[in-house]
């Protein structure tokens, strides 16, 4: 019997986290009670990208995009869609702005302005079956670089296409190949480093988990290129489906000879391990990467030698980070000028985001390099949620910088985001609104850098430490005057004197935010007032007369009976003394009587309501 | 394992993903309301689905649709082909779905006597 539907099970980790296999097991169990088994095939992909929909379905050949399914919902979508060939409307993909009902995957404005190369295989393939890679096209560019081409016009293909690392810095890849090609010796490594470790960023993780084959056939490839016959994948224990995932990919592999001994019976040998990291930032740094794949503990040293001349165990080494190794197959296969001609000239290509905070679409997205801030956030993002008004764009994690709202038109590429006191960064983007205080943020990110500090420089260790001060003092209402030119000086001078990039980028936070944002500082320092109502130290909690409606709800949630009043009888009362500024209040009173004043207003008025 | 068996699984493979491709050259429409299905719609889709993977047609899709009303003519089957009218085919069973795989699908001739609407 002929397979007529192939139902694809988002199996990313967020559709995981949100039951997706519960979903696959319920579905399993309602084809097999129709006895549809042989019609219906189950196919677990990675990630599809819209984790915020999770779990996702998506069902051919109609497109069909199934969303937030639970396994309740098993038995209706097999009964009405598979059965009967209704799809589940309730359950379908509905763009929140136009309120219509798409009906395809390519109708839903979410994927229409992507352009999926690096992730082209993730939702769409089984990860754990060779057989479905190869199908799209896997392992035919290592086959094509074995049999027809050269180590020389590989490396000058990666050259010519202007590929650049994806990692943050922006290396461009093809010289890093033609220096370890130029290194002599017979032992040599490549690795990918995928310890992906900013806050909000899951790219890598998401192709391993999706698509492992991309990136073994990516690093193999190199392999040829470069002259080494070793490599290493080092991935954070926090990863353990993409870790699963990989060495299940390695060893299907190895089975049909594509890794190993005598590759494709060509007689080049190659062969891939996987080193896990136990999660520390700075292991991202390629030094310390190597460190710790050489079981050293993981502290950055200087360079040079760089990893190309002296990387792993002393050999020269090529390090390209995982979404960087995903794009090699494409390249070799559809050549340098196709890869060149996508995106901006200096940043050719796509590059993939992670996109969440207060964003309507979360997830993982790929665009071309050169795509504006506003399209990522508004056209594919959907915008900011609840109509509040977009105040930042944070992008490349704790090494990054946050971008103003005014400056959304700019195009995504190294240089552009570099100019604004932003980095590309691996790709993290976090949205912020109205109620996001930039101060708080810069904190947030400070304190994870100062946390993930190795220790090894003093400006790093002891100098991100006085910032964190500082910025602590700040948002507690203790602010100096002299508190912004200090950080300035400080953040500054860490970024001169660290030796690796996690303390020359530290301050970076700080930085742009004073920079876009002084006067958001100039609020908490002068006026000890939080603009966005988000510091506890300088917000107070009172109630408006005319609002209150005496309904009672406010003074049952307090949790330090800090309001007192009469049901039926306004208005209540609240003991600015005795709050503790937990929002409670605020968020169940149904009248919006509660007001949070700050600053100036915050002295004047306070006791709104009457203490 | 060479070049030449990497792409023969290839091949194999990508046949087992058609499905999803959505190159489809004609696609079969059964109408699985609930009148069609108690005519005999599940019995004339494993018809078509058994026909249609004997002959390897790897470019026809089999899907289904709901009630169209026609319920006197259930089960009615919709046969899409590119580039040619859409034909409704009335009152199938599993030996007529053969015969519309044979003559329609393959050799590209509408089997007239069941044909109950034909639409540009």
């Amino acid at each position: 019997m002929q397979r007529r539907i192939d139902v694809l099970v988002c199996s990313g980790a967020a559709c995981v986290s949100a039951h997706s296999a519960e979903v696959k097991t319920a579905l399993a169990r309602e084809i097999d009670a129709r006895d549809l088994a042989d019609e219906v095939r189950l196919v677990e992909t990675g990630c599809m990208g819209p984790c915020e929909l999770g779990p996702v379905l998506l069902v051919y050949p109609d497109g069909a995009f199934y969303i937030r399914v639970t396994p309740e919902d098993a038995a209706e979508i097999v009964e009405e869609h598979f059965l009967k060939g209704r799809p589940v409307r309730r359950l379908l993909w509905e763009s929140p702005d136009a309120r219509r009902i798409a009906e395809g995957k390519k109708l839903v404005p979410f994927f229409e302005k992507q352009q999926k190369i690096v992730l082209s295989n993730c939702g769409e393939i089984d990860p754990e079956t060779i057989e479905e890679y190869i199908a799209v096209g896997g392992y035919e560019a290592l086959g094509q670089a074995l049999t027809e081409s050269t180590p020389e016009a590989l490396v000058e293909t990666i050259v010519a296409s202007g590929l650049r690392g994806r990692g943050g810095a922006g290396f461009p890849t093809g010289l890093k190949w033609r220096l370890v090609a130029g290194e002599p010796g017979s032992t040599k490594y490549v690795v990918c480093n995928a310890d992906e470790g900013d806050p909000g960023a899951f790219m890598d993780r998401s192709l391993l988990e999706g698509d492992p084959h991309a990136v073994i056939e990516g690093m193999a490839i190199a392999a040829f290129a470069v002259g080494a016959t070793h490599g290493y994948v080092y991935v954070r224990a926090e990863y353990p489906l993409a870790i699963r995932r990989l060495n299940h990919a390695i060893d299907q592999a190895r089975k049909l000879g594509l890794l190993g001994e005598n590759i494709l019976e060509t007689g080049f040998s190659f062969d891939l391990e996987v080193r896990i990291g136990a999660g520390a930032f700075v292991c991202g740094e390629e030094t310390a990467l190597i460190a710790s794949i050489e079981g050293e503990r993981g502290v950055p040293r200087t360079r040079p030698p760089y990893p190309s001349s002296a990387g792993v165990f002393g050999r020269p080494t090529l390090i390209n980070n995982a979404e960087t190794w995903g794009n090699i197959r494409h390249i070799v296969l559809r050549g340098a000028e196709w890869f060149s001609s996508i995106g901006t000239p200096e940043s050719p290509g796509t590059k993939v985001f992670a996109l969440s905070g207060k964003v309507v679409n979360t997830g993982l997205v790929e665009v071309p390099m050169g795509t504006t801030l506003r399209e990522l956030i508004y056209d594919i993002g959907g915008g900011v949620p609840d109509g509040k008004a977009l105040k930042a764009v944070q992008t490349g994690g704790p090494s990054g910088g946050c971008i103003p709202a005014d400056r959304i038109d700019t195009p995504i590429d190294y240089e552009s985001l570099r100019e604004l006191g932003a980095i590309m960064g691996s790709g993290g983007v976090i949205v912020m609104d109205e109620d996001n205080c930039m101060v708080n943020i810069a904190k947030f990110f400070l304190e994870f850098t100062c946390d993930e500090s190795c220790g090894k420089c003093v400006p790093c260790r002891a100098g991100t430490r006085q910032m964190l001060d500082i910025l602590e003092r700040i948002t507690e209402g203790e602010g100096r005057p002299s508190d912004v030119e200090q950080l300035r000086s400080l953040g500054e001078t860490i970024v001169a004197t660290s030796l690796c990039g996690l303390g020359r980028s530290a301050p970076n936070p700080v930085l742009s935010t004073i920079e876009h944002f002084g006067d958001e500082y100039r609020a908490h320092i002068e006026d000890r007032a939080c603009p966005a109502k988000v510091c506890t130290a300088l917000i107070r909690y009172g109630i408006s007369a005319e609002a209150c409606k005496a309904c009672d709800k406010c003074r049952a949630v307090c949790p330090v009976t800090a309001i007192r009043g009469t049901p039926g009888n306004p208005p209540y009362a609240l003991d600015a003394e005795v709050c503790v500024r937990c929002g409670r209040c605020a968020e169940v009173c149904p009248f919006g009587a509660i007001r949070i004043e700050t600053g100036a207003a915050n002295r004047e008025t306070q006791g709104v309501g009457g203490v | 394992m060479k070049l030449e068996e990497l792409r023969e699984i290839r091949e194999r493979a990508s046949k087992e993903m058609g499905l999803r491709k959505g190159n489809a050259r004609a696609k079969v429409l059964i109408g699985m309301g609930t009148s069609g299905i108690a005519a005999g719609a599940r019995d004339v889709m494993a018809a078509f689905l058994d026909e249609i993977s004997v002959r390897n047609l790897t470019d026809v899709v089999v899907t289904q649709s709901g009630e169209r009303g026609l319920a006197s003519s259930e089960p009615v089957v919709e046969v899409h082909v590119d580039g040619e009218p859409t034909v409704v085919y009335g009152r199938m069973t599993a030996d007529r779905a053969r015969r519309v795989v044979v003559d329609h699908l393959v050799n590209g001739n509408a089997v007239s006597e069941f044909v109950i609407e034909v639409r540009e």
